[in-house]
């Protein structure tokens, strides 16, 4: 994050003594941005708020305003209950588990030369690689009969496990297939050079700004889970792993019910922003950027 | 930073610790590779062998790129990617140079909006950006893969600290960020048809397809969708690595 990239505009080189004096070549190289930010960024946001507060499905010619109705199905809905306890769950599980081995892993490479640039490389590995494709590879591994996983389970004499179908471990295992992945964001966030000098000094590192800074973002990541859900279990078994962002995917694109996904999206959204406020208003307050 | 300053024991442990953690890492790439050359029975044995006994790469992988068109869902990979590194580069930069040197009416409200703007999720958009596409009768193009991610705010943002700082870093800035995949999310809503799935759609599909039977193939296809990044990665793993830490990560 740019804490340290950060200056104040006054010191910035070529700008000229005129105030305002760029206004339209800055229209000009800013303009294009400005237009798609609205098209594509505010514009939505503000499309899906709106769009919460009625039934519109896609297709239909009409679309009437419904006040509230859509947040109070939501909430009164098992589905709904479920997924958002589910993910609840999610991100406690995968936080703890990403932030505690990504700055352990990041501090145990940084504090010695022997292979540094080997671990780092395998470490950064899974970054590279899609969640898809590792989730099919995931998916194999696991597979009850046959999957390497259950094979060295069975070997160490232990009974196999139903580790997809089965559903009190369904969402252990989602948030076991991500953590590689989420791993190494978690390390560099705490792992940038200048990062981990400041990390390693602090004597209760629980307590240093850079873990909390971490686990923000990661938790922020966490609450999108999405793609591993969609590949490996479509929300089950029996809504098992039914998360916030598959319900959204399955009301808005599987049923088309726009409005009622919509008011899910705001749910969803609430909570990152929250997150982000949290990480804006708490960690970044001494960065001025502009 | 510096050397070697652990003593003999605790560098021992420092290796015991990252070298578990790295084979837990590595062991679903191994694994993929390994069985992408087995036989199908051999695959489904109760036996753990880790060198395959009968060698079936060439069946798995010409099954893998011929049953779906496998090389053409990496082509649009590259297609898509590469538009939107292109757009988003005549997009952002100069955003990102007016924000950094020029002055100018409205400069402060505008870096407010691209701060702003950096906390929006991509899925909170879907919704009304699919409703737009549809509308537009864009759905199922290269253009619904394309335009929601011209514009980046994060590579405005990213880009004008580095004019403020360090413009000779301001490629791989701007690369890490194109790189930063398009995603499974959003193609996986607007594309219907298969000639322009991209990887991780490709690879979803022949899972899909094959009911998840023939896993050589199906291991062989996943190698391929991965295989282009990685090699890429590891050809060029330093400036990759310095990159990403010299630029922090996105939230």
């Amino acid at each position: 994050m740019p804490r340290d990239a950060s200056q104040p505009a006054a010191d910035v080189a070529g700008v000229p003594s005129r105030r305002h004096g760029h206004g339209a070549v800055a229209a000009v190289l800013a303009g294009p941005a400005l237009v798609l930010i609205v098209l594509f960024l505010i514009g939505p946001l503000a499309c899906v708020a709106l769009l919460s507060l009625t039934d519109y499905q896609l297709g239909a010619a009409t679309l009437n305003y419904v006040g509230g109705k859509n947040y109070a199905e939501m909430f009164s809905d098992r589905v709904f209950q479920k997924s958002l306890t589910n993910t609840l769950l999610y991100v406690a599980i995968t936080v703890p588990g990403s932030v505690l081995l990504g700055l352990g892993a990041a501090l145990l490479i940084e504090a010695d030369r022997g292979l540094r640039t080997f671990y780092r490389a395998i470490y950064f590995l899974p970054v590279m690689a899609t969640l898809i494709a590792m989730s099919i590879v995931w998916e194999f591994m696991l597979h009850p009969q046959f999957g390497i996983v259950n094979q060295l389970v069975k070997a160490l004499g232990l009974s196999r496990i139903d580790w997809l179908q089965n559903q009190s471990v369904v969402l252990f295992t989602l948030c076991g297939t991500s953590i590689p992945k989420d791993l190494y964001e978690a390390a560099a966030g705490g792992g940038a050079n200048s990062a981990i000098d400041r990390f390693r000094l602090v004597t209760w590192p629980m307590l240093s700004p850079v873990t909390l800074f971490v686990v923000v973002i990661t938790a922020i990541r966490s609450f999108q889970v999405f793609d591993t859900v969609q590949v490996l279990t479509k929300g089950g078994p029996n809504k098992a792993s039914e998360v916030l962002l598959y319900t959204m995917y399955s009301e808005g694109f599987e049923f088309f019910r726009s409005g009622y996904a919509s008011a899910v999206t705001v749910v969803f959204l609430a909570f990152v922003l929250a997150l982000s406020a949290l990480k804006v208003f708490v960690l970044d307050k001494r960065v001025h950027y502009a | 930073m510096t050397g070697n300053r652990l003593g003999p024991f605790a560098r021992i442990l420092r290796h015991v610790v990252l070298m578990t953690l790295a084979v837990v890492i590595v062991a679903p790439f191994v694994w993929m590779v390994l069985c992408s050359f087995k036989t199908q029975s051999e695959i489904l044995s109760a036996e753990i062998r880790l060198i395959p006994h009968t060698w079936a790469a060439v069946e798995n992988y010409t099954a893998a790129l011929t049953r779906v068109p496998m090389l053409r869902f990496l082509l649009n990979g590259v297609i898509v990617t590469l538009v939107i590194f292109l757009l988003q580069v005549l997009v952002n930069l100069p955003a990102a140079y007016a924000l950094a040197k020029l002055r100018f009416r409205g400069r402060s409200a505008f870096l407010g909006l691209v701060l702003l703007c950096l906390l929006i999720p991509v899925h909170a958009t879907a919704i009304p950006t699919y409703i737009m596409f549809y509308k537009a009768g864009l759905l199922n193009t290269y253009a619904s893969l394309i335009l929601p991610f011209t514009i980046s705010v994060f590579g405005i943002f990213l880009m004008r600290q580095f004019f403020m700082t360090v413009p000779d870093d301001l490629i791989d800035a701007a690369r890490v960020d194109g790189m930063s995949e398009i995603g499974y999310f959003w193609p996986l809503i607007v594309v219907a048809d298969q000639a322009l799935y991209t990887p991780p759609l490709g690879v979803a599909f022949f899972r899909l397809n094959d009911q998840g039977t023939s896993y050589g193939p199906l291991m062989a296809a996943a190698t391929i969708s991965i295989a282009p990044l990685v090699i890429a990665f590891l050809l060029a793993q330093r400036r990759f690595i310095e990159g990403i830490t010299l630029t922090g990560m996105k939230a």
